[in-house]
């Protein structure tokens, strides 16, 4: 049990409500006017130098944006946005755009390196000899580096800042950009196509089973901007991807907003492995500051057995709004949602997923490990559907809530609609609540009582864990045990 | 080694323990009988550290150590080890998984470097042979899913592994047949060792035709109201707890 060991000792060090990701990079940004209108929608698109079908694309965004109202159905609570004192644009003035590692600005690798990404090509992550990962850095609004470029090249995957796709590979992003998340799927995304400044593009060419993991990390620096992060993957026929996503950001008093699209096509016999650890900052004991995490991720199996699986460890944000879908359209193709949703604190979380059969044969599958502690509220909200063309469709669902302590809340929300009569759908829910027998059982075994909850919860979350690539799954490991900090007792 | 003295002890307004003394030497096995609701299991949980009772009066020393100011964990660590009623389950993480974390703990706390794997694995396969605990069983998660036979055999197994000072049965013969009360009688008796005690909770004479004791305590509302030797029990047997019980009334 070292890395049970291990999480203690980590919790042991910090001190009560400490974010370990909190620090501010001290570097000079350009930074567009605040508010939101048509000017500053083009001074984003002329920032990178996008071509005039994009630039029209977004005032289109835009200015459907302005007829949408926000969501108010999900279980979150919050003080209404001003969307006009928010910037919309922030760069690190010193580097105007991708380079190569050896231009990039050294406050920015020590970023990075404290943070513990690796943007060097000889290190990798979590110490995991064995395997390479190749990063993308978005820092705000840019990305910053991307390495093992060329080594990718060679396999002929394309793995690059949107904003350089835009350029290099326009006719990839104009058939598929919006294709799965249309602009005027909601009022995040609507946003988000207005103003998206960068994120990761890849692209895997028939047949080909991508060499290393990929992975984006994102980060906010600036105060009072939103990051609308825009990621776009397609795994063309026959390929596979694994791909992970971590983020954070500065220990801020007032509330940031961070609505991103992430948009998967895979086609013919493809699969798609998604995974994100997300540790965006959580806000204060008290629950002041936070990122409000309004997210909209969405997979399209578009060819016949494809198949795209959905991970993600979530433990930070103030707020979570985030349902990571896959839309069933290929005949016998498959989805996959593995869960583990942590809210202490303040926190609000309601997240969960949407699988769509719309193909024969489709089946789906939706683990979801919600686990509450301190004051705060976590809801799953899943819905399942089966098209009327959706023969012999399939859905497997579990969803156990575990509860620490006596003032949070777990929160369960299916919606299920089947439209053909061949579709078998099962749901399993539990909701359990540590308890004192168990805790007591293992403190009479010698553990500590933080010893005993890290041990309980592992438990909890194993199914979940399991899916992850291994050297996340380590680290998803000490995050959960240092997000659960200070529930016990 | 073990010693209680004028022990008064609480859950909510109810009082459970009143005024109970015993001593319990170094390589003794005593037997607690009496009816139910006398208080042995409450006796079981306070000098192990359970939170929800609470200690109004009197002390619980340890080889001379009070093990009352120590928590849950630390008592423990000190050599006191309860094998459970009603063993608890731990979904998704591994027996294996459980001893490991639970011998290190007792490794950490006694100053001691944790154990190698290949040591640990040696120590838990020899232990486990000895109860029939087979390697399936060390993978699954602990308990879940368990007979109430293999669940006092992990019990025992885990009170081989971690060598308490001070090792206390509650009611460990409850649904067992009689082939498993075999098996856990012998285990226990093996580890019956001059430096190390026992505490045996039982209800019934059974359970002491396999583990003999040195001394038989009976309890009766919250104290010990009678100390003899093993015909004790068999007094008992034939008699059963109603002068006990009437005398309370």
């Amino acid at each position: 049990m070292a890395a049970v060991q291990e999480t203690v000792d980590r919790v042991k060090a910090i001190d009560v409500d400490a974010y370990k990701y909190g620090f501010v990079t001290d570097i000079e940004s350009e930074l567009a006017p605040k508010g939101l209108n048509e000017d500053i929608v083009r001074f984003i698109s002329a920032r990178k130098n996008e071509p005039e079908w994009l630039t029209q694309w977004r005032l289109d965004a835009y200015r459907r944006w302005l007829t949408m109202r926000e969501p108010t159905w999900a279980r979150v609570h919050y003080k209404p946005i001003d969307f006009q004192d928010l910037h919309y644009y922030a760069a690190p003035k010193s580097t105007p755009g991708p380079k190569s590692l050896d231009e990039v600005d050294p406050e920015l690798l020590r970023t990075y390196e404290k943070l513990g990404i690796p943007l060097r090509e000889q290190e990798l992550l979590a110490g995991v000899q064995t395997s390479k990962v190749a990063v993308d850095a978005v820092f705000d609004s840019v990305s910053v580096a991307t390495t093992f470029k060329a080594e990718l090249a060679k396999a002929g995957v394309i793995f690059c800042p949107i904003s350089e796709a835009v350029h290099s590979h326009p006719e990839l992003v104009q058939k598929y950009l919006g294709s799965v998340v249309p602009v005027t799927d909601n009022f995040y995304a609507t946003l988000n196509s207005a103003v998206f400044s960068d994120g990761s593009f890849v692209y895997i060419p028939p047949g080909v089973r991508c060499p290393m993991e990929l992975s984006t990390y994102f980060r906010i620096n600036e105060k009072k901007t939103g990051q609308f992060e825009r990621t776009l993957i397609i795994a063309d026929k026959g390929s596979y991807v694994s791909y992970l996503e971590g983020c954070t950001a500065p220990q801020r008093d007032e509330n940031q907003l961070h609505a991103a699209v992430v948009e998967l096509i895979a086609l013919d016999d493809a699969e798609i492995k998604y995974s994100t650890v997300q540790n965006w900052y959580p806000g204060d004991a008290e629950g002041r500051g936070g990122i409000y995490n309004f997210v909209t991720k969405r997979g399209d199996c578009r060819g016949p057995r494809s198949k795209i699986s959905w991970t993600q460890v979530e433990t930070g944000s103030a707020i979570t709004w985030k349902y990571p879908s896959c839309i069933l359209r290929g005949d016998e193709s498959r989805g996959e949602f593995y869960s583990i949703a942590i809210s202490n604190g303040y926190q609000q979380v309601d997240s969960g997923t949407k699988m769509i059969h719309l193909g024969k044969n489709t089946t789906s599958r939706i683990i979801s490990k919600g686990i509450s502690a301190g004051r705060s509220n976590n809801t799953y909200r899943g819905q399942v559907s089966a098209h009327r063309k959706a023969s012999g469709a399939r859905n497997f669902t579990n969803c156990d809530s575990l509860l620490i302590g006596h003032d949070c809340g777990a929160h369960t929300v299916p919606y299920i609609e089947s439209k053909n009569a061949t579709a078998v759908f099962e749901h399993e829910a539990t909701t359990s609540k540590i308890s004192e027998d168990q805790l007591f059982y293992c403190m009479q075994r010698g553990l500590s009582a933080e010893e005993a909850t890290a041990l309980i919860v592992n438990g909890f979350v194993r199914d979940v864990l399991q899916q992850l690539p291994m050297e996340f799954a380590v680290e998803a490991q000490k995050l959960i045990s240092i997000s659960l900090e200070g529930s016990v007792g | 080694m073990l010693e209680i003295k004028n022990l008064h002890a609480s859950i909510g307004d109810k009082k459970i323990l009143d005024g109970l003394t015993l001593t319990v030497k170094k390589g003794e096995v005593a037997a607690i009988m009496g009816p139910n609701g006398s208080g042995k299991s409450t006796l079981s949980y306070v000098i192990s550290g359970r939170e929800d009772y609470t200690v109004t009066q009197g002390e619980v020393l340890l080889d001379g150590v009070n093990l009352l100011d120590m928590d849950a964990s630390e008592r423990a660590n000190a050599g006191v080890f309860l094998a459970f009623q009603y063993p608890l389950e731990i979904p998704g993480v591994a027996t294996m998984t459980f001893l490991k974390a639970a011998m290190n703990a007792h490794a950490r706390a006694n100053g001691q470097s944790e154990l190698q794997t290949p040591d640990f694995m040696r120590r838990v396969r020899e232990a486990a042979q000895k109860l029939g605990v087979s390697q399936d069983m060390l993978k699954r998660p602990l308990n879940v899913g368990f007979s109430g036979g293999e669940k006092k055999r992990m019990e025992i197994l885990q009170m081989a592994l971690l060598q308490p000072k001070l090792g206390i049965l509650d009611e460990t013969d409850s649904g067992l047949d009689i082939d498993a009360l075999r098996v856990v009688s012998e285990g226990v008796n093996a580890l019956r060792a001059p430096d190390r005690a026992f505490l045996v909770i039982t209800h019934y004479q059974r359970l002491l035709d396999y583990i003999k004791p040195d001394t038989v305590h009976v309890m009766a509302r919250g104290r010990i109201v009678k100390t003899g030797g093993p015909e004790l029990a068999l007094e008992l047997e034939k008699s059963g707890y109603k002068d006990y019980v009437g005398e309370a009334a």
